[in-house]
């Protein structure tokens, strides 16, 4: 091969590879609505690519590439059913009661491509199957990330990976979870474990658990992009608009996040002219809507929480007294000890760093905040804003032996030397 | 889809009452709800686990029966109902009706392995 058609090949290449990575969830999910099968499905939609790969080099990029993928996948899917006589009696059977359990056909809404990807959120996010692995499942079929970069996000080998992914579809077959969208009456069991999915990826991208790197902004950007697919899909369902806004108003502050050598900055020290105000905008008017015409969701209340934050010229000009108790609502419909650290934070900026020391020390036997980080860090700054640097010296040597990641262990460092530790 | 409900009970104090609350006619009118919705396989409700005998054959031929469960069990199965279904959301509703699946009891919902397919 010439050079110049190997690099024309590598250009063809990134592009088939850039339109799968955003068609890759739709097409899954309208094979796996055709054929109730994700292995199949997905199996398909690999060879679909590389048809594309052969195919598109000499006849071009089609004007519709996920139309001609989609059709390619099918096609592939028809031939394997043709061959395989009890894997099309297996599937003929799944869509028969397929069928008798959904005899109503999925409303056209009118759209170009009718997007099926609302069944697939709700069966990788089922009950019966473990936390993570609904987060992985999420990521794999919905984000369009290969299982390598699945099993980076988790930081498990990928072989570990791959064999986790093989349980859970083996799961989903031999239990038979079925591809649907719940009926409306089990919409408000079943929606939070869907939001819950996203805002894992969504966290695990922004500040990364562990690594060099303190944002994975390629997750946080597929978790919002899903939130946005969630929001489309659902929009009466406030809660996904507080999930989305809650992104929103987080992710606005990326850019400020992290100085020049990728140290960490705090929010006391950030830049407010780097945030990104059509982030905050949007995020603003979704938190309206979250807020709106009911009792407020978790997601809403914390969203309203970053908005305030989002709001402020300055941290002494933030609202701390309605943020303290917009957590005291939180903390009434989500219990959790991490809310109270954020609490007794919040506190702290509102009545001293006394009163807040004082909430941090009454959390100290907590389970669950054994091995966060931020609980030693969020107390080792109130005690050096008291001046009692000794004690804040300790709390960040304990801060760093827990801590995760580069910049952040960067940054505590910084404040131990500060306090002469 | 065929599965089977398993109704896990805390295992009744010798002497003590059948499970409190648990009401017979609940059961007759979950069992007539299946029947009538056309799912239902099989089922039967068991004695309870004083009338359990236990065989164990040995790699040598040895039988040894011996009275009671093999093992101490926090649960008790009290019974079982096969279910034709579409899918798992569905044997899960069934399960979630059940009487069984109430007053500090549960309900494990296990898929029939089906070998011929």
């Amino acid at each position: 091969m010439s050079e110049a058609a190997a690099g024309a090949g590598a250009s063809v290449r990134a592009s088939v590879e850039a339109v799968f990575r955003e068609e890759r969830g739709r097409l899954l999910a309208s094979l796996v609505r055709r054929f109730g099968d994700l292995d199949l499905a997905e199996e398909v939609t690999s060879e679909a690519v590389e048809a594309a790969l052969v195919h598109w080099p000499v006849d071009g990029v089609p004007d519709r590439p996920g139309a001609w993928l989609l059709t390619t996948a099918r096609r592939r899917a028809v031939d394997r059913l043709r061959r395989d006589q009890v894997l099309a009696t297996r599937l003929a059977i799944l869509q028969a009661e397929a069928d008798r359990a959904d005899p109503v056909p999925a409303a056209d809404t009118g759209r170009d491509l009718p997007d099926e990807r609302l069944a697939l959120f709700f069966t990788c996010a089922h009950p019966a199957l473990a936390a993570d692995d609904r987060v992985a499942l999420t990521l794999r079929c919905l984000a369009g990330l290969t299982t390598g970069e699945v099993a980076r996000a988790f930081l498990v080998p990928p072989a570990t990976m791959a064999q986790r992914i093989v349980r859970v579809k083996k799961r989903i077959r031999a239990a038979r979870i079925p591809f649907r969208v719940p009926a409306p009456d089990e919409l408000p069991g079943r929606l939070p474990g869907v939001l819950q999915v996203i805002y894992s990826v969504f966290t695990e991208g922004y500040a990364a658990s562990s690594g060099p790197d303190l944002q994975r902004l390629d997750l946080a950007d597929e978790a919002i992009r899903l939130a946005r697919i969630l929001r489309r899909l659902l929009p009466a369902e406030r809660e996904v608009a507080g999930l989305l806004a809650l992104m929103l108003l987080v992710h606005a502050r990326r850019d400020a996040r992290t100085g020049p050598g990728g140290d960490v900055v705090l929010l006391e020290d950030q830049d407010r002219n780097r945030w990104d105000r059509a982030l905050i905008d949007e995020g603003c008017a979704l938190v309206v809507t979250a807020l709106t015409g009911g009792p407020p969701g978790p997601y809403g209340l914390q969203a309203a929480i970053a908005a305030l934050h989002d709001e402020a010229a300055d941290l002494a000009g933030t609202d701390w007294p309605q943020i303290v108790a917009l957590y005291d609502v939180l903390l009434t419909l989500a219990p959790s000890p991490v809310v109270a650290l954020n609490r007794a934070a919040a506190v702290a900026m509102r009545d001293g760093p006394e009163a807040g020391l004082a909430l941090l020390d009454a959390l100290a036997g907590e389970p669950r905040l054994r091995g966060y980080h931020l609980y030693p860090a969020t107390r080792a700054d109130l005690l050096r804003r008291l001046g009692r640097n000794g004690e804040a010296a300790t709390a960040y040597r304990e801060a760093l032996a827990l801590v995760g990641t580069e910049p952040e262990r960067a940054h505590l460092r910084r404040r131990l030397d500060s306090v002469g530790g | 889809m065929k599965y089977m409900l398993l109704f896990m009970s805390a295992p009744t104090a010798e002497g003590a009452e059948p499970e409190e609350g648990c009401d017979f006619e609940e059961w007759v009118v979950f069992d007539k709800e299946m029947k009538d919705a056309g799912i239902w396989v099989s089922g039967h409700p068991l004695q309870d686990l004083t009338t359990c005998t236990t065989v164990k054959v040995g790699a040598d031929g040895e039988r040894t029966v011996t009275d009671g469960p093999f093992a101490e069990t926090r649960e008790v199965l009290g019974g079982y109902d096969v279910i034709d279904v579409p899918n798992l959301d569905v044997a899960l509703d069934w399960a979630a009706r059940s009487p069984g699946a109430r007053y500090g009891a549960s309900v494990q919902v296990r898929p029939i392995a089906d070998f011929g397919s």
